[in-house]
């Protein structure tokens, strides 16, 4: 029987759902069949449906002035529960040992006196922050929120692409696209056990006011916004709401006594914590850019002081810098004492001696990053550049050898796509998200999964034309429910309801449309009222 | 104003409020279905089907979706269905049509003519989404148009009654299927409440203070004391000469079911929740039942007899 997969080309990376000799892979046996079953035209239908899904909430991005759903794809990613299993413990490992050095780089430095990092690393990062040093934070946490960045490579395996623990975003998409899909697919989450990811603003919650600092009981917990034309709005407002905190714009907040202050109009309210989702540069005018409007004057003296939280930490972004990412293996063994569960995609650190001129004469077989870009902006891909891109590049390299790393282009892993011809294969990556609340790093099941649209494009940002996917995992135990009310169960009762009351006279006149439907039942129930009422 | 009319009035305030809240709980409890991997499905069907006074199969059937749905959201001929809600709201208003304004009659009778085109949906969410609206339509219109008169105090009336009603049949599905059940965000979300209760308690949400919102609260309008408190306040509309030691029926069952919930210490209504529910459906059931026999009262019996032809 001819289905949707029939004509999906093989491609040059591997697939995640078919593999070109056997067939669906065992995690997507389900999947896979209950889309070989739909026409081409429903599988539209139910794409449409997740785009007016999208519309209608609003999980939309600016696209040239234009307001496009962001784009979620029909097909989802699946990782059975025993892949999950590694990656999971994988993920929370990486998060404390760069917990662990954010707190040694911004103290006592150890790392450096013993010799694991060069000093020139931390002190020539842009993102290390003079201002941040000697700044505790209350239980000890810095990256309360991050997302580590992963890829598959042609074998399959989980490799770290990118840390991101400043502010990274795209859990608002895992929490949309969960409810979406289950509206659009209800038979698939029938008939697989995928783990929810409702708990996720939650667990946020509780470490937020797990970090409030001490002292205070029943803290307030605000998320600070840039504002309304932030291209990520829409996320700082879905976790406000699911938090149930206020979320804040700069202008709100002052600082007075000591402490960060809310202008309410009950007058103002003190803040404990602030989940920032604005940059350190513009976080406060008076120790940052003096131009910023998007921060609160005298923020970091109330942080320094102890009396709020900045959640995630400023200064973070040292530890997210790229040259310090080649690093993170032998930091994950120095502060932990473990071998790196997973493994680093292979990085070119330009200073070194005869790196430089490998790379250079390499240039286009390579990706060339800047260290403290994001989002995938100043990312060159060596093949698919001009050679007056990469002479550009070359020249900036030899200027600036600090300012940038070199990756071999690794074959993201690819996960079939609708696209305009039908399914095709397109390369994805996975954002896992990790909840740090200082006893515990809870990762979410699941993760942003990221794809990029453009045949054989391998970056995936959404700035960048990507979608995404819906991440499902599969199985694992049960969650533990309160013995309390399973103790308390009471047997459904059979016939004491209280019985649904109805107007008399409806009553009446449905007997009369009943007697009439029996005489015949092929005759319009309209013309049966009208002899009922008239 | 007619008797009869006044009774029209009340219950498309009921039918139009039934419609919106069954909407709401079928919504949620197919949303835990898809969600919840670990959701008894068999179990939850029929603890819900038992609260909504529905006759339940045999032991052995198991039931699902797709029979709680054609029960309580697709029959267009049971009143206390979604579909049949509607149908019914329709047809009374049709009797009252030279009283309540034509902006009303237009979007009770657009929702009817709107069903058919609507049922069965691929997604039973657009289904209750678009009743939902419809309601809030409705809702928006009497609002915005209704004199406050006896007119307005009937149709509200019913509302509030059936809103109580319904949020205690809610709360019942919550105790009888104990851990299989849903949780009490899930109750909130179908409510409408949970962002409202989110930001009350700013997230530091416990089972007691869920439970305490769904019951007391005095600002959120779905609470059942707030509900049961606005169907006072339109029945003291409805008649503001009180006779001075005899209250009315009606207020006499709402005002006894409200202070039972009110001045008692949650938990323990809490320990006794399906029978407290209980009793607020019942005292609803005898307060529509009080505002029929003082108000509506039908003495003469028509019965109509079809034409065979």
């Amino acid at each position: 029987m001819a289905d949707l997969f029939d004509d999906y080309p093989a491609g040059v990376a591997w697939d995640e759902m078919l593999d070109p000799a056997t067939g669906p892979r065992a995690a997507y046996k389900h999947v896979h069949a209950a889309l070989a079953q739909l026409s081409a035209g429903e599988l539209r239908a139910r794409a449409d449906a997740l785009a007016r899904t999208y519309l209608t909430q609003g999980v939309t991005f600016d696209f040239a002035g234009e307001e496009r759903p962001f784009p979620l794809d029909v097909v989802p990613r699946v990782l059975a529960g025993d892949e999950w299993e590694h990656v999971a413990p994988g993920v929370a490992q990486r998060v404390r040992a760069l917990e662990a050095f954010l707190a040694d780089v911004y103290g006592p430095q150890r790392v450096v006196a013993d010799g694991v990092l060069p000093r020139s690393v931390v002190v020539s990062s842009t993102n290390y922050c003079r201002a941040a040093r000697g700044i505790t934070p209350p239980n000890g946490v810095r990256v309360h929120v991050s997302g580590i960045d992963l890829i598959r490579d042609s074998l399959g395996g989980w490799r770290v692409l990118e840390d991101n623990v400043r502010v990274p975003s795209g859990v608002s998409y895992v929490l949309s696209n969960r409810r979406a899909m289950a509206q659009t697919f209800p038979e698939l989450f029938a008939a697989l056990r995928i783990r929810p990811v409702s708990d996720y603003p939650r667990r946020l919650l509780a470490a937020l006011t797990a970090a409030a600092p001490a002292g205070v009981d029943d803290p307030t917990v605000v998320v600070l916004t840039p504002g309304v034309y932030n291209s990520a709005y829409f996320e700082h407002s879905l976790l406000a709401r699911t938090m149930g905190v206020e979320l804040v714009e700069g202008r709100d907040l002052f600082c007075a006594q000591g402490r960060v202050w809310m202008r309410t109009t009950q007058g103002r309210r003190r803040v404990d914590v602030i989940y920032r989702r604005v940059d350190d540069d513009f976080l406060d005018p008076v120790t940052f850019r003096a131009d910023s409007l998007l921060g609160s004057p005298g923020l970091m003296t109330c942080a320094r002081n102890g009396t709020v939280t900045i959640a995630n930490a400023v200064g973070n972004g040292v530890a997210d810098d790229k040259l310090v990412y080649t690093y993170v293996p032998d930091l994950i063994r120095y502060y932990l004492g473990e071998e790196p569960i997973l493994a680093n995609v292979d990085t070119w650190r330009l200073e070194e001696p005869g790196s430089l001129e490998e790379v250079l004469d390499r240039l286009d077989e390579l990706v060339v990053k800047p260290v403290d870009g994001s989002g995938g902006k100043g990312l060159v891909v060596g093949p698919a550049a001009t050679r007056a891109e990469l002479d550009a590049l070359r020249s900036r390299l030899v200027e600036d050898p600090r300012g940038w790393i070199a990756q071999p282009v690794v074959q993201l892993s690819t996960v079939p796509t609708l696209v305009e011809d039908g399914l095709r294969p397109r390369h994805t990556d996975l954002r896992p998200f990790a909840v740090n609340d200082g006893d515990d790093v809870w990762v979410l099941p699941g993760g942003l999964t990221r794809v990029a649209l453009p045949e054989g494009r391998l970056v995936v940002n959404s700035s960048q034309g990507g979608g995404s996917k819906d991440t499902w995992v599969l199985g694992g135990a049960p969650p533990r429910r309160e013995p309390a009310t399973a103790a308390v169960h009471h047997p459904v009762p059979v016939g004491n309801a209280v019985p649904i009351d109805a107007n008399p006279q409806d009553i009446r006149a449905h007997v009369m449309q009943q007697q009439q439907t029996l005489d015949g039942p092929v005759r319009a129930s309209s013309s049966d009222q009208e002899v009922v009422t008239c | 104003m007619l008797s009869r009319i006044a009774e029209s009035l009340f219950w498309i305030g009921r039918y139009v409020e039934r419609a919106d809240d069954t909407a709401r709980l079928l919504d949620v409890h197919l949303q835990i279905l898809l969600e919840d991997p670990w959701a008894e499905e068999d179990l939850a069907c029929r603890s819900l089907l038992s609260v909504m006074d529905r006759r339940l199969p045999a032991q052995g059937a198991a039931i699902g979706r797709v029979e709680v749905l054609d029960l309580l959201a697709y029959d267009r001929f049971s009143p206390s269905s979604i579909a049949g809600a509607l149908v019914s709201a329709r047809e009374n208003a049709r009797r009252a049509r030279e009283v309540i304004s034509t902006e009303l009659w237009e979007s009770l009778n657009a929702t009817w003519n709107q069903l058919p085109s609507h049922m069965r949906p691929a997604r039973p969410h657009d289904y209750f989404t678009w009743v939902r609206e419809r309601a809030a339509v409705v809702a928006g219109v009497v609002d915005a148009t209704a004199s406050r008169d006896d007119t307005w105090a009937f149709m509200v009336l019913g509302r509030s009654i059936e809103r109580a009603d319904m949020t205690a049949r809610l709360l019942t599905t919550r105790a009888l299927a104990g851990s299989g059940g849903p949780g009490w965000t899930t109750l909130l979300r179908s409510c409408g409440a949970h962002e409202a209760f989110l930001r009350t308690y700013r997230g530091a949400a416990s089972d007691e203070r869920a439970a305490g919102f769904l019951l007391l609260d005095r600002l959120f309008p779905r609470s059942i004391v707030f509900a049961l408190n606005q169907a006072e306040a339109c029945l003291a509309a409805l008649e503001p000469v009180a006779d001075r030691a005899i209250v009315d029926d009606a207020r006499r069952h709402i005002g006894l079911v409200r202070t039972n919930l009110e001045y008692r210490p949650l938990i323990d209504v809490l320990d006794a929740l399906p029978r407290e529910m209980e009793q607020v459906q019942r005292a609803c059931a005898a307060a529509s039942d009080a505002v029929r026999g003082r108000y509506f009262p039908s003495a003469l019996t028509t019965t109509w007899v079809g034409e065979n032809l």
